[in-house]
């Protein structure tokens, strides 16, 4: 090879360029040296990289709603809450309580101990405090849904609640007609199609 | 004198010349087409985790919303995993004896997280947010298949570009309403392009940026 300086720089030239081709196996576009959510770290104590917020700390964008029930609903609750709170409930109550509330969700069929029915008169008489606090911190086997229902929720659940309530007791004479056919009501249902802001979160 | 080859010896040159000149092209070929195998992708493969969890009783039988678990998926960028105390939840009371679930209860007793093996990964150069796919009218079973028929979870797709923007040029195909992005098995109530084209509008989906390059990779 010493004897043909081309085929030497030749040769040179491929070995820099085959290096090249070697650095770039270490860029670690996809693997990024980063931690994603939930991953294991070593760097704290409960070799876990998500960290818990200190105690008090909120949310920049966290509507303010205090959670304790005897402040009272932040707010002037209304239809649209009522409608949250019923699609809010089929998530994290309909498993035990069942859609109509009677205390025969799906779980409970699976041999849950079964919670009393929103339809006894402790509960009808009960105020929607109650209710907030139950979702907060639990009840008998019901344990604390805080970490997953935000306060604001919570009101609205207990008001879904209440209307659950009331749709047990209600007189049929009293049901207001339907005006439109069902089929009709169904396709111009503006709350199904209708987006919420972000940061509101649909549904 | 013999000849020193046999007469086949000229077509084994010829077809080696053809393959040499062919190799540049097949090489990468083959290599473009092994990555986007199930064996790479992982498409359609159980991975084995610490409890055999089924999304086919819980999501399935029991009917339970996928939120009741991830329930982060409509803010956050991670659709969220669920703490321990969300399976003892419902397990603190049922099969509380069970073989099966005793990683849980060591969890619990230990405080130590359960570590589950993740399903669906992404290369770390896509910028991907759950919450916003979620609001704007694309389903979990979208993306993540009949997860409700699942005993053993394994995910439905490679996650390969073409994947994304399969949607991100044609969403009218996919979208759904709000109130059924977490229904399994969803049949849209008139034909999909009516439904699509006015959900486009109602979301403020705007087609045309849909496949910036700055939307996925940033």
């Amino acid at each position: 090879m010493t004897g043909n300086p081309q085929l030497y720089s030749i040769s040179t030239l491929l070995v820099v360029f085959l290096a090249g081709l070697l650095a770039a196996c270490d860029q670690r576009m996809a693997e990024q040296p980063k931690y994603e959510a939930l991953e294991a770290s070593a760097l704290f104590e409960n070799k876990q990289a998500a960290r818990h917020p200190p105690a008090g700390s909120i949310a920049r964008d966290e509507p303010l709603v205090s959670s304790d029930p005897a402040d009272g609903p932040p707010l002037e609750l209304n239809r649209a809450d009522i409608e949250r709170g019923e699609r809010r409930f089929r998530i994290y109550c309909m498993p035990c309580h069942g859609v109509l509330g009677n205390g025969e969700g799906p779980v409970v069929q699976r041999g849950f101990p079964s919670p009393p029915s929103y339809h006894i008169a402790r509960l009808r008489e009960a105020n929607l405090d109650y209710f907030f606090q139950v979702i907060t911190s639990g009840h008998g086997v019901m344990h604390s849904y805080a970490d997953r229902v935000e306060p604001a929720d919570r009101w609205r659940i207990a008001l879904y609640i209440r209307a659950l309530q009331r749709s047990q007791q209600i007189d049929v004479e009293r049901l207001p007609q339907f005006r439109e056919p069902v089929e009709q009501a169904a396709t111009s249902d503006n709350d199904t199609l209708m987006p919420t802001r972000i940061g509101e979160q649909g549904q | 004198m013999a000849q020193l080859f046999p007469q086949w010896s000229n077509t084994v040159v010829r077809i080696a010349f053809v393959a040499l000149l062919a190799l540049p092209v097949a090489v990468p070929a083959a290599l473009m087409i092994a990555v986007r195998t199930p064996y790479q992708t992982g498409e359609g493969v159980y991975r084995e985790q610490p409890v055999p969890f089924s999304h086919e009783h819980h999501a399935g039988n029991l009917n339970i919303d996928c939120r009741y678990c991830h329930h982060t998926v409509e803010q956050s960028t991670f659709s969220g995993m669920p703490a321990t105390q969300v399976c003892m939840t419902c397990h603190s009371q049922l099969w509380t004896d069970a073989d099966m679930l005793a990683p849980v209860r060591r969890s619990l007793a230990f405080q130590e997280p359960l570590r589950w093996r993740r399903i669906n990964k992404l290369a770390d150069y896509v910028y991907f947010d759950h919450s916003i796919h979620v609001n704007k009218g694309v389903g979990c079973e979208t993306c993540h298949g009949r997860i409700d028929t699942m005993p053993l979870t394994y995910p439905t797709e490679g996650f390969q570009m073409q994947f994304c923007l399969e949607c991100h040029r044609n969403p009218e195909r996919y979208l759904r309403p709000r109130s059924e992005i977490t229904t399994m098995g969803w049949e849209p109530p008139v034909p999909q392009h009516q439904l699509g084209t006015r959900l486009l509008e109602t979301f403020q989906i705007h087609k045309e940026q849909l496949t910036d390059c700055s939307i996925c990779h940033r």
